[in-house]
């Protein structure tokens, strides 16, 4: 049987344990609030984009930009994985990174070569495991980033797409649902699927500037660029969102661990006066005698 | 017939205005063009300047850098990846930028990428004259 001492140090530790937790818990909901209000502040952009490049495909006639067009012999995929920076978020990037992959060895299975393409640290140390080739690594990137972050990496899968080093582009990310629900979603972003499309029905009048072409080619590589920007916002948003669900359990854990603790420690020092009571009552009775 | 025509500049961080306007000028790719109200629809990439809009009486600036402007049922969106009110530019930042976007253009010796140090430049320039605009134009 555990020493008094020991259980006290015991319930020591776990209530500093449950300190910490609460703490991180508290960080992680003020950090979820700055996350969610950089989303909201995003979608009216998003929203705009989607309308705008809708108009815009519905006055297009059949233009072919190499950037909607699926190329018939896929020997390359790109993917794109975003995940936290920090552990301690339960499963949030495990998830992320299972299904990245996952989908990895499908390609690879399908004798495609995979380019990786990583933001976040947990991501990166996961995929420098395997033999994939890494394009491209940044660590720490998702605590604090804007809009330029996407915009360069967008950038940088646009050029290798280009120069045919890419075929297919999949993002990796975790989308926030709900504060309860943030699965890891894979989304094709490259070749861009007919997202048009679902345009105004009066695109017919649009005056276009420079031409439907030249804005296309304007428009497509920023929509892609939107689009991983939208996956880096998500994916810090889930993050906080999964840590404050993995502290508030971690709290918890702390309570029943004390409560549990505390009930030995009861125990223990019960035994232990009672064990001393009947040393002092043999004692008296030996005197007696 | 309205004879105001909405204006929203959203960009990726934040919504920068909504507002009814008299009048909007912007830096198309291929020159300024102006809205007034009843525009036909109308879709255009913007190069980087200045954007102006009119409003009892007065002329409010706005810098924006690249970006896409669209016009239909008399509203105006403005879509940019950098839009700032006259009111909101930092001149000491835009100066420096445009002292260190001018040093690189001298140090031949370098590798220079020619065009993103012009742009640069432009995005500099662009903002102090937004900002001395609004001033002269008392809106800022």
């Amino acid at each position: 049987m555990a020493s008094l001492r020991d259980v006290q140090n015991q319930i020591v530790g776990v209530k500093k344990t449950k300190q910490i937790t609460k703490a991180m818990n508290m960080v992680a909901s003020a950090k979820l609030r700055g996350a969610q209000e950089r989303i909201e502040r995003f979608r009216p952009y998003a929203q705009k984009f989607y309308d705008m490049l809708g108009d815009l495909a519905a006055g297009a006639d059949e233009s072919v930009h190499p950037l909607l067009e699926v190329r018939e012999d896929i020997r390359s995929v790109g993917i794109l994985v975003a995940t936290s920076d920090r552990g301690l978020c339960g499963a949030f990037n495990s998830n992320i990174i299972n299904k990245a992959l996952k989908l990895a060895a499908e390609k690879a299975a399908e004798g495609k070569a995979v380019k990786v393409y990583c933001i976040g640290k947990k991501g990166n140390d996961a995929f420098r495991k395997q033999e994939y080739d890494i394009k491209r690594e940044e660590r720490d990137a998702i605590s604090s980033f804007d809009f330029t972050l996407a915009a360069s990496v967008g950038d940088e899968i646009i050029r290798d797409y280009m120069a045919g080093e890419l075929d297919e582009v999949h993002l990796v990310f975790g989308e926030f649902v709900s504060m309860a629900k943030q699965p890891a979603v894979s989304q094709q972003i490259l070749p861009m699927a007919a997202t048009e499309g679902e345009g105004g029905g009066d695109a017919g009048d649009y005056i276009y500037e420079p031409s439907v072409e030249g804005l296309l080619a304007e428009l497509l590589p920023r929509f892609i660029k939107v689009q991983v920007y939208r996956g880096l916002l998500d994916t810090s948003c889930s993050e906080h969102a999964a840590r404050m669900a993995a502290m508030d359990n971690a709290t918890k854990a702390c309570d029943e661990m004390t409560e549990s603790l505390t009930l030995l420690f009861n125990k223990t020092r019960q035994a232990a006066i009672t064990a001393d009571l009947m040393d002092i009552v043999g004692g008296a009775e030996a005197l007696k005698g | 017939m309205a004879d105001t025509v909405k204006l929203e500049i959203v960009t990726p961080d934040r919504k920068v205005l909504s507002e009814d306007v008299d009048y909007v000028g912007a830096p198309g790719a291929m020159g300024e063009f102006g809205i007034l109200p009843n525009h036909v629809p109308f879709l255009s990439a913007l190069g980087i300047g200045n954007l102006y809009y009119k409003l009892g009486g007065k002329t409010y600036y706005v810098f924006v850098a690249g970006g896409f402007a669209e016009v239909s049922h008399n509203k105006c969106t403005i879509l940019a990846e950098v839009a700032e009110m006259a009111h909101e530019i930092d001149v000491d930042r835009a100066q420096k930028a445009a002292d260190r976007a001018g040093q690189r253009a001298q140090q031949t010796k370098e590798r220079l990428d020619f065009a993103r140090n012009q742009a640069a430049l432009r995005r500099a320039i662009a903002r102090m004259s937004c900002q001395r605009a609004g001033k002269d134009a008392g809106t800022c």
